[in-house]
């Protein structure tokens, strides 16, 4: 009986293993024919069925030229990096993945993407991209083995609808921050329920980049190193100027404090609810499909305050989309050949055009828009008046801790609650004390 | 449970040698044992690591070089001087509020519905079956869409309290800010009530309808006769209930996820499920994260014990 036992559970504990090892059978044949790569695009498009309509013929093409097949999946912001932590800490996951550039640091610091410097050649060389562009994905002082490199161009940028400016006799958009905030006013109309300005009040990211720009206006540096200083005057008043734009100026609709989207306020430009939106120049494609043709919205860039110095004229930080490959993937070669084809001038200037973004090449020109003002007002920003996000590893904490805290200063202040410059210090102080338990 | 002493079966052979067919209950509890094992007991116990580790996202792709840090998790969660801890310490008592009120309501609520819907009346069916709607719709859709009727200026309940009854003058927010408080309230006792209206329902069918008949002949009110009938016999049904739907409530995490959005969680609604969440998923502290399940588990199973200890002494002498 003792045999059969054994004999038994030998049995089961085979059985066990072959279910194990069936789970993670791994092709190691090296041919490219035979490879598969899987691929996380981040959603840039007007929604994730758009970006597999834009992505499919791209990719066809690599499948084409190569041999080598993509498995595209597309995600949505709100879940792509929890998806890609969940990829790191078990091993299992894409080949390739799209990020936030600003995410960068944080993951070269994990060690968790290819090291590309590495492999420069096999990518078609580290110098062709643009340097403000390459630089923003690393850590300081580690920009030389990038983690990830440049895929998509984004840039802050002034929207205006040209029809409510006519209305209001408004001839040429705001060029400093004081006639930003006075053409406001004259736009804003509570009683036919339009706004001067429209923001994502709910929204950390966008109020964490609202309130890195207008406090980088004042020439605040939220690090000392990798040392978090959030509650400088600088930085203070900074932060202040974004939220009296909703408090003292009253041009922003209170009921924007519950807008948690980047394109909501975007939705409000269009429907003619708002005559002014802080956006990033992918907003194209959202304004387009809301019915806007080009021609009905103006550019123009963040305005910063009348006296500030030349070095301070910040309007936007390099934004953007990098693309990476996971340190565990078997298919390092063809991974490698995929980076080199999507960041390639052919494909940048294929989907430069439907994503609306800005090339991350040298020498390269803009092609997302017909609007040759609009080209240029990004292109400026981008390479000229811009400012990256702390290069540190807890520039994720950052983001969510100080963008939470201002959010929760916009509803304080959507309920008609004064919100003064100490209130504003303490806030960032705790958000400052969140950071330092991460770091 | 404890007095099972299994009586031996007739012709079981002598004492020395196992029985034929012994191991046969042993092969059918296997896979439960090894599933309860595989399900909760290893990510238990992986998580009471986490909570002595300093696991931030830099140290996710290999958990073992994460440092180290013995109580720190458990000391920067119990320092009630520094923001971290303040904001721990706001959130449990947000929650403790939270629960006694949801729990107060739903089970009074409940109670109410059950004891009026005890007696046959034309139309009953229709009643049960429309009190217990909230508890059959899916979560999610049914708390979307009293995120919907909370907008401050396009939802229902501005509209009714506003525009119709002219009870407050200017709307008010009802997602952001101190309402978010009573928004968060509402819904979940929303959710919970058909819980306790069902269980009690089903409670009162098992008390016989010949003592209320006789408490009737003795003078007995309505009233007397729910506090000296109905309520003493549906002691058992209640010790439970009651129980449930703490734990339940407590450790909510759906209402505020849905109802607030995955990261604007207003200070007013953040129970302490989210702020866990929050610390894990959006800052990515997993450590941190782990240290205050560990101790949310504890203050949980602490009143839960007592809880019990208590009901049971109670029936005890009863």
């Amino acid at each position: 009986m003792a045999k059969k036992r054994v004999m038994l559970v030998g049995a089961l504990a085979a059985a066990t293993v072959a279910i194990a090892l069936s789970g993670c059978s791994s092709n190691s044949g090296s041919s490219d024919k035979n490879v598969t790569l899987e691929y996380w695009a981040s959603n840039q498009g007007t929604s994730l069925a758009n970006d597999k309509k834009v992505l499919t013929p791209v990719l066809n093409k690599f499948t084409k030229q190569t041999g080598i097949k993509v498995n595209l999946t597309v995600i949505g912001w709100n879940d792509l990096q929890n998806k890609i932590n969940t990829a790191i800490s078990s091993n299992q996951g894409p080949d390739v993945v799209n990020i936030g550039n600003t995410w960068g640091p944080a993951f070269q610091a994990s060690g968790a993407f290819v090291d590309l410097s590495e492999h420069a050649d096999a990518i078609g060389g580290l110098d062709k991209f643009a340097t403000t562009a390459l630089n923003a994905g690393s850590q300081k002082g580690k920009t030389d083995h990038p983690a990830s490199v440049p895929l998509y161009g984004l840039a802050y940028g002034l929207y205006y609808n040209k029809a409510l400016f006519k209305a209001a006799g408004i001839t040429t958009p705001p060029t400093t921050w004081e006639e930003f905030v006075a053409d406001a006013k004259k736009l804003t109309d509570p009683s036919k329920g339009q706004y001067g300005v429209a923001i994502a009040g709910a929204s950390y990211t966008e109020n964490v980049h609202f309130a890195f720009l207008t406090a980088a206006q004042n020439g605040a540096e939220f690090y000392d190193g990798d040392k978090p200083t959030f509650t400088s005057d600088a930085i203070v008043s900074g932060v202040q100027r974004y939220l009296d734009l909703i408090g003292k100026d009253k041009v922003v609709n209170p009921d924007d404090a519950q807008l948690d989207n980047g394109s909501d306020p975007l939705q409000e430009l269009a429907q003619g609810k708002a005559a002014m939106v802080l956006s990033q120049n992918n907003a194209d494609a959202t304004l387009l499909s809301q019915g806007m043709k080009e021609g009905d919205y103006g550019v123009t860039n963040l305005p910063w305050p009348a006296d500030t110095p030349a070095e301070d004229q910040i309007s936007t930080f390099p934004a953007g989309i990098n693309i990476a490959i996971f340190s565990y993937t078997q298919h390092l070669d063809q991974a490698l050949k995929f980076v080199k084809y999507m960041t390639s001038e052919d494909t940048q200037a294929t989907l430069d055009k439907p994503y609306k973004t800005l090339p991350v090449l040298k020498d390269a020109s803009p092609s997302f828009t017909d609007d040759a003002d609009e080209a240029k007002v990004f292109t400026t920003a981008y390479n000229e008046q811009s400012k990256v996000l702390p290069q540190v590893a807890t520039e994720g904490d950052f983001e969510s801790a100080v963008g939470k805290a201002v959010t929760n200063l916009i509803a304080d202040i959507a309920q008609g609650k004064n919100v003064s410059a100490s209130d504003i210090k303490k806030a960032l102080s705790d958000a400052q004390t969140t950071v330092e338990a991460a770091g | 449970m404890s007095a099972t002493t299994a009586p031996s079966p007739s012709g079981a052979p002598g004492r020395s040698g196992l029985r034929k067919g012994w191991w046969l209950p042993y092969a059918l509890l296997g896979p439960a044992v090894i599933f309860e094992i595989l399900v909760h007991i290893i990510p238990m116990v992986t998580g009471i690591w986490m909570s002595f580790i300093k696991l931030t996202r830099i140290y996710l792709r290999n958990w073992g070089q994460a440092p180290v840090v013995g109580l720190g998790n458990y000391k920067t969660s119990l320092d009630f001087s520094s923001s971290i801890g303040q904001g721990i310490l706001h959130s449990f008592l947000i929650t403790c509020g939270f629960t006694i009120i949801v729990l107060a309501l739903s089970w009074g609520f409940g109670m109410a519905a059950a004891v009026a819907l005890q007696r046959p009346f034309p139309g009953r069916g229709l009643f049960r079956t429309v009190f217990l709607i909230p508890y059959a719709l899916p979560i999610y859709a049914g708390i979307i869409t009293w995120k919907f009727m909370f907008q401050r200026s396009t939802g229902a309940i501005n509209h009714i309290l506003v525009d119709q009854l002219h009870l407050l003058g200017d709307k008010p927010f009802w997602l952001i800010g101190g309402n978010a408080f009573w928004a968060i309230v509402i819904v979940a006792i929303w959710r919970t009530w058909p819980f306790a209206f069902l269980m009690l329902m089903a409670g009162l069918q098992s008390i016989p309808s010949d003592v209320y008949e006789a408490s009737a002949v003795d003078g007995a009110k309505p009233f007397r006769q729910w506090r000296s009938i109905t309520l003493p016999m549906l002691r058992p049904v209640n010790t439970v209930l009651i129980l449930v739907m703490f734990l339940w409530t407590f450790n909510d995490f759906n209402t505020p996820f849905v109802l607030f959005g995955s990261t604007a969680q207003p200070p007013a609604g953040d129970l302490i499920s989210f702020h866990i969440y929050d610390a894990s998923f959006l800052t990515w502290n997993f450590g941190y994260g782990s240290a205050m399940s560990v101790l949310l588990l504890v203050f949980l199973l602490i009143v839960t014990s007592i809880y019990l200890l208590v009901i049971n002494r109670r029936s005890q002498r009863a």
